[in-house]
């Protein structure tokens, strides 16, 4: 059963036509990920690490190859069938939080379960559920500009994690915050994939954090080597 | 779609919070006002015509002649319905030496039969109402008349050759217009006062009506029919078509005033395309996470569209909040077109504003947040990616609605689409200059210092925004220019060209008989002999034997001019003043039956050389060939004619005589000689018609200012709209000058510096435009030398200077006091 794997990379490029003709910023990718895998892709600053991570989660096109995602082609859809699987399978954390200035914490969490279409009780109290895990249950009315940069990426992944994705996708997580709330956010990270039995692939340049994921891709020049 | 709806209010509450929302409410609530300003004053002017129509009339329905007594009596006998009679004519009213022109109703018993007249038992004593007509032998006058004869109420007065008391102050009619009608003061008396007055003569323009009222079928029954055996020179008036000068008085005003109005909208819509582009910058990221999140594009513009919706309908409440409380400035205008009270306005006006505002909102708010749909969810990771829509045409649907509306408020579409290629002409050729001042002024950077160089280079780094922010301040300060200093210029140029002596009074209704004697009164007098017209009152039923009606022209004027009598003369000799422009003036003694028509009214009426027009005078037909066509200088006061005829062809008429000539300041006193010696003459003062013409061109004009100050509103809020979209950029450039050693004091030199500029520039064009209408409406249109006047410019350089610049220095203080470091490390 969990032979299947959850995503398919399979001769993944991508080039742009820039000022100086064409660039490559990845060329000729093939991975997969297998279900409950934590997967850290490494590399140096402009290797295509975002490039690639953007790729999976069908944020942009390829110039060619494939990406499956539990057996969907993603690039066989229209924009909005990508963001319709997107709602329903891949959570994201980024770098800059990315919270809508908008709504509170709670609200936030809410807002991908809502756009699945899940009731507005029901997801208030799953997205309550999750808020409390990451420690925020005494902030959940709290705007995001009330919190501070450790409070606003736990938000971020208890919305990334309260609609059960398989597949989450973070992209240099830790890499606004100081070394111990980065070290505290980890944590949650790691705690809530295990418990929630979801895929995690993350972008790090930090090796130590690489190091605690059972897999590590090392991107250089836009290739795959190890 | 209910999470769509609910997101919108997020939307809504959040960036309300953060004021990113209100200058899209200021603008719309400018323009809404503006429009509902208007509509609620002519609206409420409608209903009372609609509402007290048959109080405006006295009647349930009136039939007019200007040639004799209408005779329906008996047939209204026969329906049992209730009638009453009315004459109206002008004539002197005397008093010692004091004499003035009066506008005369003679009234049977029973007028009004809708309606109560009031009177007060003197000046400034308490009206009350009254069932009774003044009593035989005695006059009910206005405070006007009162004044101007220096009486009070039980003095008596001379009327033609009768005398007449002074019984009481009249101070309502129910079928009187407004004050905007009437040339003269009014003075009522009895009906059966008239002959003994001898004012009914030859020549007297005399107006009569036969007021009929009673139960609806009887005056069913009555009507039934009639429109066909009316005798010529009769109309019937009901109460739906009641008063039809003053419908199209309204109706001109409510088109005018419509379109100017429509000229704030158009600004606010301006302001509203800049604001929402801005607003759309910076909602760029909250849609990238949306579309990462896994929301579709549908959901996306559904929730900017409920949120546009949320806001049109609180701009469009509060907007037509303003507009009902700015519209007595309208109603002072409007109102004095009937003397009836106004009743409340209807929901008419609230809900177009409403809809003009929505136009606005959805035409030019719409194009930036619907494109919102498209950002790239990569954003998240790229903040380069989807940068919003640039350029025009996403903006012409917002147009093209525009455009719509001023033709639906145009009335016309022909007109209404002359009215938008005009303004849409007009205003390209004003951006074009202001795009090459824009660019000119670039290349003055090097040669300035470092304020002047930093406002130019703001200016000159954002052309489209600098040439927006000019013409809507250009717009709005060439029409206050327009409407104070050209409008004097023009009053001026007419005035001038009047020499000193022009003629300034005419005598009408003289009796071939009295000739001698008024010839012999000027020269006892030492007055240059005036010259003599005869004049014959005529009415038009057939060219080339084709028989001609109200009903055949469209033009509003050549109906009118078929519909009633008109004056024609004869004379052997062309006048000295009029010039041939066609055919040929007849010889001396021609005994044939020949005709001259001034070219203007033959214009209208679509008559040539070589046609053959037909005359009804007083029963009798006559027809005539039109040999040559006139012009005629009007504006000369000297006396003139649409028609001459040869006088073979008239002179065996009935005819009165018509003269003016030049009373000196210091003679007055003649007239009320020459009224005493020949009290059946009527004496018209071209002085007082000219105050009184010149009274309503103000208040109309005072009107027309009160909608162009929402224009001249809307440009401050484009300028804020502006301001608002450059903010982030202009932040970061102060910060940065901050960080390099600049003081606040350069900073704000600065910013005057740009902003004294824009507004220069707007003034300039503002000057421009405006001078170049002048010069159209003189050369053009009214015939007048145009005089240059440098007061034009140099207000608009001063109004437009000063008005922006202190503007923009308060609306960027703020951002001059902010902390660099914060802007820095943000951006
Ligand atoms: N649309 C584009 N056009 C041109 N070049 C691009 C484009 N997108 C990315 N690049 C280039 O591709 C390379 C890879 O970019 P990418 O952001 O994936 O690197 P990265 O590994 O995430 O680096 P970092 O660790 O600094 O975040 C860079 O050199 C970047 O400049
Ligand atoms: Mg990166």
């Amino acid at each position: 059963m969990s032979l299947q794997p959850i995503v398919q990379v399979q001769g993944l490029g991508k080039q742009v036509s820039g000022p100086e003709g064409e660039l490559t910023l990845l060329r000729d990718i093939n991975f997969s990920v297998t279900p409950g895998e934590a997967c850290a892709i490494l590399g140096a600053s402009g290797s295509g690490k975002t490039t690639l991570l953007g790729l999976l989660a069908g944020l942009d096109v390829p110039s060619g190859g494939r990406v499956l995602l539990d057996g969907h082609d993603l690039f066989a859809l229209d924009e909005d069938g990508r963001a319709a699987l997107r709602g329903c399978m891949i959570g994201f954390v980024f770098q800059t939080f990315q919270l809508l200035p908008s709504l509170t914490a709670l609200e936030n969490v809410m807002l991908p379960l809502e756009l699945a279409g899940q009731p507005a009780q029901q997801a208030r109290a799953q997205a309550g559920d999750v808020l409390a895990r990451a420690g925020l249950a005494p902030r959940l009315r709290h705007y995001p500009r009330q919190l501070s940069g450790g409070e606003q990426q736990r938000v971020a992944i208890a919305r990334a994690f309260a609609p059960r994705p398989k597949l989450l996708l973070a992209d240099e997580p830790t890499g606004n915050l100081d070394q111990a709330t980065g070290a505290r956010i980890i944590d949650l990270l790691f705690e809530l994939n295990r418990e929630r039995g979801s895929t995690l692939i993350m972008v790090t340049h930090d090796e130590a954090l690489a190091q605690r994921c059972g897999r590590r891709l090392k991107l250089d020049a836009g290739r795959l080597v190890a | 779609m209910s999470r769509a709806l609910q997101f919108s209010l997020h939307l809504l509450a959040r960036d309300w919070r953060a004021g990113e929302l209100r200058v899209l409410v200021i603008a719309l609530v400018i323009a809404v006002a503006s429009v509902t300003a208007v509509g609620f004053a002519t609206d409420r002017v409608q209903q009372a015509l609609r509402e007290q129509g048959n109080e405006l009339l006295g009647a349930d329905l009136v039939i007019l002649s200007d040639q004799a007594p209408p005779q329906y009596t008996a047939r209204a006998q026969q329906f049992n319905l209730q009638y009453a009679a009315t004459m109206s004519f002008a004539s002197m009213a005397l008093t010692g030496d004091v004499s003035q022109l009066a506008e005369v109703k003679a009234v049977s018993e029973n007028y009004p039969l809708r309606g109560r007249l009031r009177i007060a038992p003197q000046l400034f004593g308490a009206e009350h109402s009254v069932r009774t007509i003044p009593a035989p032998g005695t006059v009910w006058v206005d405070a006007r008349l009162l004044q101007q004869l220096k009486l009070n109420t039980g003095d008596t007065l001379m009327l033609g050759a009768a005398r007449f008391t002074v019984a009481a102050l009249l101070t309502h009619e129910p079928d009187r217009g407004g004050d905007m009608f009437s040339i003269a003061p009014r003075l009522l008396m009895n009906l059966n006062d008239v002959p003994a007055t001898g004012l009914v003569q030859t020549g007297s323009r005399i107006r009569y009506r036969l007021l009929i009222a009673g139960e609806p079928g009887g005056v069913r029954q009555f009507r039934a029919g009639m429109e066909n055996s009316l005798q010529p020179g009769e109309r019937l008036e009901t109460v739906q078509d009641a008063r039809p000068e003053v419908r199209s008085a309204l109706e001109r005003a409510e088109r005018f005033l419509g379109l100017a109005a429509l000229v704030s909208v158009l600004l606010a819509g301006a302001a509203v395309a800049t604001a929402a582009r801005r607003y759309s910058v910076r909602h760029l990221d909250t849609c990238a996470i949306l579309r990462c999140l896994g929301a579709p594009q549908a959901f996306i513009s559904q929730s900017f569209f409920y949120q546009m919706l949320w806001l049109g309908a609180l701009a469009g409440l509060l907007g037509c909040g303003a507009g009902y409380a700015a519209h007595g400035l309208f109603t002072d205008l409007l109102g004095r077109l009937i003397a009836a009270p106004l009743p409340p306005p209807s929901l008419r006006p609230a809900l177009s504003g409403f809809a003009t505002g929505l136009v606005t909102l959805l035409g030019f708010a719409l194009p930036p947040l619907l494109a919102l749909k498209n950002v790239p969810a990569l954003r998240v990771l790229r903040r380069e990616l989807g940068a919003p829509v640039r350029g025009i045409s996403a903006y012409l649907a917002g147009i093209a609605l525009l455009g719509a509306l001023m033709i639906w408020q145009a009335g016309d579409f022909k007109l209404g689409a002359y009215i938008v290629a005009g303004a849409l002409g007009a205003l390209t050729v004003l951006a074009c200059t202001a795009w090459l001042l824009v660019r000119g002024l670039a290349r003055l950077r090097t040669r300035v210092g470092v304020a002047w160089r930093f406002g130019l280079s703001n200016i000159a780094r954002r052309p489209a925004g600098s040439v927006t922010q000019i013409l809507a301040f250009g717009v709005g300060i060439m029409a206050l220019l327009l409407l104070t200093l050209v409008r004097a210029d023009l009053l001026a140029s007419w005035q001038q060209r009047l020499p000193d002596d022009a003629p300034n009074r005419f005598i009408i209704n003289i009796q071939p008989e009295q000739l001698p004697a008024l010839g012999d009164f000027f020269a006892r007098q030492e007055m240059p002999a005036p010259e003599f017209y005869p004049m014959v009152r005529g009415r038009l039923v057939s060219i080339n034997d084709k028989s001609v009606s109200a009903a055949d022209y469209k033009d509003e004027r050549a109906a009118h001019l078929v519909e009633r009598e008109f004056n024609l003369s004869w004379m052997e000799r062309l006048p000295e003043d009029n010039q041939i422009i066609a055919g040929e003036w007849w010889p001396e003694d021609a005994d044939v039956n020949l005709l001259s028509v001034e070219d203007g009214i033959a214009a209208t009426l679509g008559i040539k050389p070589g046609d053959t027009l037909s005359y009804n005078i007083a029963g009798e037909t006559f027809t005539g060939h039109v040999t040559s066509l006139r012009k005629v200088d009007w504006d000369s006061f000297h006396v003139n004619f649409f028609v001459i005829a040869t006088p073979h062809l008239l002179k065996d008429y009935p005819a009165s005589y018509i003269t003016s000539f030049y009373l000196p300041e210091q003679r007055q006193t003649l007239l009320g000689a020459l009224v005493k010696s020949f009290p059946n003459l009527t004496i018209i003062d071209v002085a007082a018609i000219m105050t009184q013409v010149r009274a309503i061109i103000e208040r109309v004009t005072l009107a027309v200012q009160y909608v162009f100050g929402f224009t001249l509103l809307a440009g401050f809020v484009v300028l804020y709209a502006a301001l608002q979209a450059t903010r982030d950029e202009r932040l970061q450039d102060t910060a940065l000058l901050r960080t390099l050693g600049a003081s606040r004091r350069q900073l704000v030199a600065g910013f005057a510096a740009e902003f004294l500029l824009l507004g220069a520039l707007a003034g300039l064009v503002a000057a421009f435009a405006a001078s170049v209408l002048g010069y159209l409406l003189a050369e053009r249109l009214l015939h007048l030398p145009y005089i240059f006047n440098a007061w034009v410019w140099l207000s608009g350089l001063l109004a437009g200077g000063t008005g922006v610049t202190l503007a923009g220095v308060m609306g960027m203080l703020p951002a001059t006091r902010h902390p660099p470091l914060a802007v820095l490390r943000a951006g």
